[in-house]
């Protein structure tokens, strides 16, 4: 098959001149009384970190809605949804944001809240894309289309782990503890 | 199943994208996960953000007129439109490009390539896409550079561009080349493209029509995003507030 589609490129090392934002890591800012921290590591296949990259991050209010016009149950208002941060020295990334509500999935059934975690930098031909669970949706991340597609060991490696101030998830590019990326 | 929860979805784009797993380009050795699940796109996929103007200073697009003097270089106007598969028109949606300077060398720390900063340029340009989904940058001609990947490695004249379409199956990282560059042969990164009509799709081609007299030329640069397999509300799509 063609299509005409651009070719993806890799953001080589010095995306960060091209893609800082100040604002870009929150999410939502301080007032928002319910706001979390979500944070972790970025490691390569050696346990290196990544420090010349970025996370971007995407996903649905408390009620679960998006802010684009095609959410099925129509666009959430005065929320961005979109995070992006850029990886320090030590691999870590940190957005301010809220915990996000379940969503329809768009084929009748339900995802459980889950935030859509992309890393872009030198050495991906193409961003790569995993999700970030909730230790604490248990039941929902247990009937959650996506999960339900992963060998339970690998579920588990989306799953966050609480923290004082939120959530934490660190992501391994390689390895026997490789974060699962999605191709969709 | 539930009709009014229904989604769009995005075609696939086949063999269009660079593998990740290319050792040639060596970065790619440590970083590229093993294997991707293919999963269905769900509204996390569709969905994306929908940044307007709030992004975008009035200088942003044009990279020679963010210092007080003017870069060294060869002026230039890079343009072009953004669509998707089908030739629609993404409208009012971010682009994000950077580059080195004429010289080959970027404003950023690790950049340890002996050639000269220039204090006129930073490298950085934003700007929205029309309504026809034209967007336009003024800059300078980035030159090409070294790096360590292979023996004598130097990478191809580029400009970094980052697209959002519509929806986060849409997000685009590219780079766009030009034309008759004689280093093409030997750069792992435009190679990693597979498919010659593909790769041929990153260099930009040499426009006289908007090449201004006297002033500066002019390089187009269309950029194809994979389009939706349906289209239910696209109407609703022409107000889409700033977030």
């Amino acid at each position: 098959m063609t299509s005409g589609v651009t070719p993806s490129q890799t953001a080589g090392p010095y995306v960060a001149i091209g893609l800082e934002w100040p604002d870009g890591p929150h999410v939502v800012d301080e007032a928002a009384a319910d706001a979390i921290w979500l944070r972790g590591r970025v490691l390569d296949g050696e346990g290196q970190p990544i420090d010349d990259g970025y996370v971007e991050t995407w996903q649905a209010d408390r009620e679960g809605r998006y802010p684009h016009p095609d959410d099925p149950r129509g666009a959430a208002s005065g929320f961005r949804g979109f995070g992006r941060v850029r990886l320090n020295d030590d691999g870590q990334w940190a957005v301010r944001t809220i915990k996000p509500g379940a969503s329809p999935s768009g084929d009748g059934r339900w995802q459980a809240p889950h935030v859509a975690v992309a890393v872009l930098a030198r050495g991906l031909l193409q961003r790569v894309v995993t999700r970030l669970y909730f230790p604490d949706e248990s039941e929902a991340n247990a009937s959650d289309p996506v999960l339900a597609r992963l060998a339970p060991d690998e579920r588990e490696r989306l799953v966050a782990q609480r923290e004082p101030e939120g959530y934490r998830l660190d992501l391994h590019l390689q390895g026997p503890r490789a974060t699962i990326f999605f191709d969709f | 199943m539930n009709r009014s929860l229904e989604i769009p979805t995005y075609r696939p784009v086949g063999s269009v994208h660079p593998p990740l797993d290319h050792p040639p380009y060596r970065s790619t050795s440590t970083r590229r996960p093993d294997r991707l699940d293919a999963m269905p796109q769900t509204t996390t996929e569709v969905t994306g953000p929908l940044l307007g103007e709030g992004r975008v200073g009035s200088q942003d697009h044009d990279l020679t007129a963010q210092h007080p003097g003017e870069p060294l270089g060869e002026r230039i106007i890079v343009h072009g439109r953004v669509l998707e598969d089908d030739g629609r028109p993404v409208r009012n949606t971010l682009v994000e490009v950077w580059q080195a300077n004429s010289a080959g060398r970027y404003r950023h720390d690790r950049d340890r390539h002996p050639a000269p900063l220039d204090p006129n340029f930073t490298g950085v340009g934003r700007c929205l896409t029309d309504d026809e989904g034209r967007y336009r940058f003024i800059t300078v001609r980035p030159g090409a550079y070294p790096w360590g990947n292979h023996g004598n490695a130097w990478r191809p004249a580029h400009i970094h561009f980052s697209l959002f379409g519509r929806a986060f199956t849409q997000r685009l990282i590219t780079q766009m080349y030009f034309p008759g560059d004689p280093l093409f042969w030997q750069d792992p990164i435009f190679n990693s493209v597979r498919d010659p009509d593909a790769r041929n799709r990153m260099i930009s081609s040499f426009d006289l029509s908007e090449t201004v007299p006297e002033w500066a030329l002019a390089f187009r640069f269309d950029i194809v995003l994979r389009g939706r397999a349906t289209t239910p509300f696209e109407d609703d799509h022409d107000d889409e507030e700033d977030t």
